[in-house]
């Protein structure tokens, strides 16, 4: 990876410099700043989820201290919901295992306790947090956004500022809406020109990750700039900014368009009216000045990008579909090479075996990064008069409730269902396996989510990340593959 | 929060690079709404499947620093994994380079993160691989590593160091603020969004 590197100097020549637009963000909403202490930024919406919250409402609960803005506090339930059909989501009866369903509990009393919305497992807003926030109209331009969630790049799509938390801020944001945060460096990540047919945004950022290695965006705010990201629907523009954080990236956002403003409009919580036409004067301001400077930059051409797959444990360790399993003889670091010889030995594969023979054995669409409407038209449109292989099971579990119903409208949940695949309710499932859809010691997975960790998608679990064409059409051949091979 | 100024302890060789917080406390750790006891949950893949996994080997028992490869912490940002790193009874965690959110959570919760380059932490490596019994000492005082006769020094930023050093809670510190965020929350745009009522 090649980074230029500038200086930061602000003032050049007696003129001001313009800003980034992630330096507006930040400053539009520094609280207060003193020297050798980091910002305290203000936060717009702090989003809950039942994993990471129950030791920070613990730790208000034992200081004394209330929720500060539970207005601005929205939570809901997903990591542990179960997603099977035929389950009853009222009350937690469903919820099997007893950890789970205790999380899930204790969301709801807590939210009780301290005023906070949440829609829970069942109702008709639950969904992945990432995914009900743009769905609402709460993800907006110009907001700061966070969650304990490592994934709420998301949300930087819209032009936001929208960065994971640890239990311990999520305890802070609760009860003072702000977090003291140092400010981090800025890099633009540019894509030129189309994509390819059959080529997606989970290719883009699979290739950007792959380029540059799981700790390349380490320490930067990345801005996604260029005709590629440009040209994305919202959809794609999340699953590209959903990803940020495997690169190392604290977070990353896409300057706010047309694309973005039209997806907002008239949703349940956008601006109306006179407010409307005044946010979208002050969202239009929300572009990196022609004079400012990235402490760093990457640059790829979109004709360069294929469909990409991992081989690895690590997102980083990916290449084009086309391309082989990786000698790791080949690489010239010492820790990556150890790391590549490591991962092949965990995922069972031999090097220079063609990426497209991989068999799999369960394909997975959904997550934050690809549980979207669109993503699951995609997948649906491959899948369409075809049938899932024998020997492989499909699950596909749509983001939110909403997305399960505008999919049903749309029939896609038959489409599924008649390719043998499963159609199943809205969660986070088994991109990380805490309810009970998970990988079996050894089994394989060709997966729309973000993550190929070791034991990821469960124990001894082999995941394959790809795109939602990739997976529908690996679902279709049982070994990696892409519409183009049907 | 302890305070925390100079520590002396043994140390474990953790010779991985890229040690993602999967590893270091498995999802199905993360259903627990308490704060202490994630011990059990540490490394617990490697400790389950890899007998000669280092902290298998009794001769790292107690010790208190652990000494990964670069690329430490990468991942879900799970603060769990601070919690059973400290619940192990580790006060120091040294690498040549840590993720980000991994490093931020690990400071605010008294875990002491020290980057040393890749080739002094090889030496590290050597040296407790030759002799467990090594006492390493780290000094925040001073911003040194110290370990038989050598001397390293380290960054870390002076209000983190102040914090670790007062053993300071961050939200207490933000409430000594609450008149600039009331003046703040005063000139926020009119449209931005509340999670308690939509618009139309």
């Amino acid at each position: 990876m090649r980074f230029n590197r500038f200086s930061r100097f602000n003032i050049k020549g007696g003129m001001t410099m313009g800003k980034t637009l992630a330096e507006k963000l930040w400053d539009s909403h520094v609280v207060r700043s003193a020297a050798g202490e980091p910002d305290l930024l203000y936060i717009d919406m702090h989003l809950v989820h039942e994993v990471t919250s129950p030791q920070a409402f613990e730790g208000l609960r034992l200081a004394g201290r209330p929720v500060h803005r539970p207005d601005l506090t929205l939570a809901t339930e997903d990591h542990n919901t179960p997603t099977d059909y035929t389950l009853p989501l009222v009350g937690t009866s469903s919820i099997k295992d007893e950890v789970s369903r205790t999380q899930i509990e204790a969301l709801r009393a807590n939210c009780e306790e301290f005023g906070v919305t949440i829609y829970p497992m069942g109702d008709a807003e639950q969904g992945i947090v990432h995914v009900i926030g743009p769905q609402l109209g709460i993800t907006q331009p110009g907001m700061t956004i966070v969650c304990g969630d490592s994934h709420t790049s998301t949300h930087g799509a819209f032009g936001a500022l929208a960065f994971g938390i640890g239990t311990s801020q999520v305890e802070h944001v609760l009860a003072t809406q702000t977090l003291p945060m140092d400010r981090p460096k800025t890099m633009a990540v540019t894509v030129n020109g189309p994509l390819s047919p059959g080529v997606t945004p989970k290719d883009v950022i699979l290739a950007v990750i792959a380029k540059t290695g799981t700790g390349g965006g380490q320490g930067y705010m990345v801005e996604y700039r260029g005709s590629t990201f440009e040209a994305m629907t919202m959809e794609g523009r999340m699953t590209v900014c959903n990803m940020s954080i495997e690169w190392g990236a604290r977070a990353g956002m896409i300057a706010p368009d047309q694309t973005t403003f039209d997806y907002v409009k008239g949703r349940d919580h956008a601006p109306r009216g006179a407010e409307w036409d005044a946010a979208v004067e002050y969202w239009t301001s929300l572009r990196t000045d022609d004079d400012a400077e990235f402490d760093a930059e990457i640059t790829l051409d979109a004709a360069d990008i294929t469909p990409f797959v991992t081989w690895g444990t690590n997102p980083g360790q990916g290449a084009p579909l086309a391309d082989i399993v990786p000698f790791p003889s080949a690489i010239d670091d010492a820790s990556e090479r150890a790391a590549a010889e490591k991962a092949l030995e965990y995922m069972g594969l031999t090097a220079g075996t063609p990426l497209r023979e991989i068999e799999v054995q369960t394909v997975f669409v959904g997550s934050c990064t690809n549980g979207r409407i669109e993503d699951l038209r995609a997948a649906a449109d491959v899948i369409k008069g075809h049938k899932v292989a024998d020997g492989v099971r499909m699950l596909v579990v749509p983001g939110s409730v909403r997305v399960r119903k505008q999919a049903e409208e749309e029939g896609l949940d038959k489409v599924f269902i008649e390719a043998g695949a499963d159609w199943r309710q809205a969660g986070c499932s088994m991109c990380l396996g805490m309810n009970p859809d998970q990988l079996a010691p050894g089994e394989r997975s060709a997966s729309t989510s973000n993550r190929n960790f070791e034991g990821r998608q469960g124990k001894g679990g082999r995941t394959h990340l790809v795109s939602p064409l990739v997976a529908a059409a690996t679902a279709i051949t049982g070994h990696l593959a892409s519409p183009a091979d049907l | 929060m302890d305070k925390f100024t100079e520590h002396t302890g043994t140390a474990v060789p953790l010779r991985r690079s890229n040690v993602d917080t999967d590893q270091i406390i498995p999802a199905v750790y993360l259903k627990r709404i308490t704060r202490t006891g994630f011990e059990d949950g540490l490394f617990n893949a490697w400790r389950t499947n890899e007998p000669d996994f280092v902290l298998n080997r009794p001769v790292y028992d107690g010790a208190t620093i652990l000494v990964a490869g670069p690329d430490f912490g990468t991942g879900s940002s799970r603060e769990h994994a601070v919690w059973a790193l400290h619940d192990y009874g580790f006060k120091v965690v040294i690498s040549p380079r840590f993720a980000d959110i991994f490093r931020g959570n690990s400071l605010k919760a008294g875990l002491l993160t020290v980057e040393l380059a890749e080739k002094i932490v090889q030496r590290l490596w050597d040296d407790i691989e030759q002799d467990p019994t090594t006492q390493v000492t780290v000094d925040l005082v001073e911003r040194q590593v110290r370990w038989s006769g050598e001397v390293h020094d380290f960054d870390l930023d002076d209000y983190s160091r102040w914090r670790l050093m007062e053993g300071l809670d961050d939200i207490g510190l933000t409430l000594r603020h609450t008149d600039a965020v009331a003046a703040y929350e005063q000139d926020r745009k009119p449209w931005l969004p509340t999670s308690t009522a939509s618009v139309g």
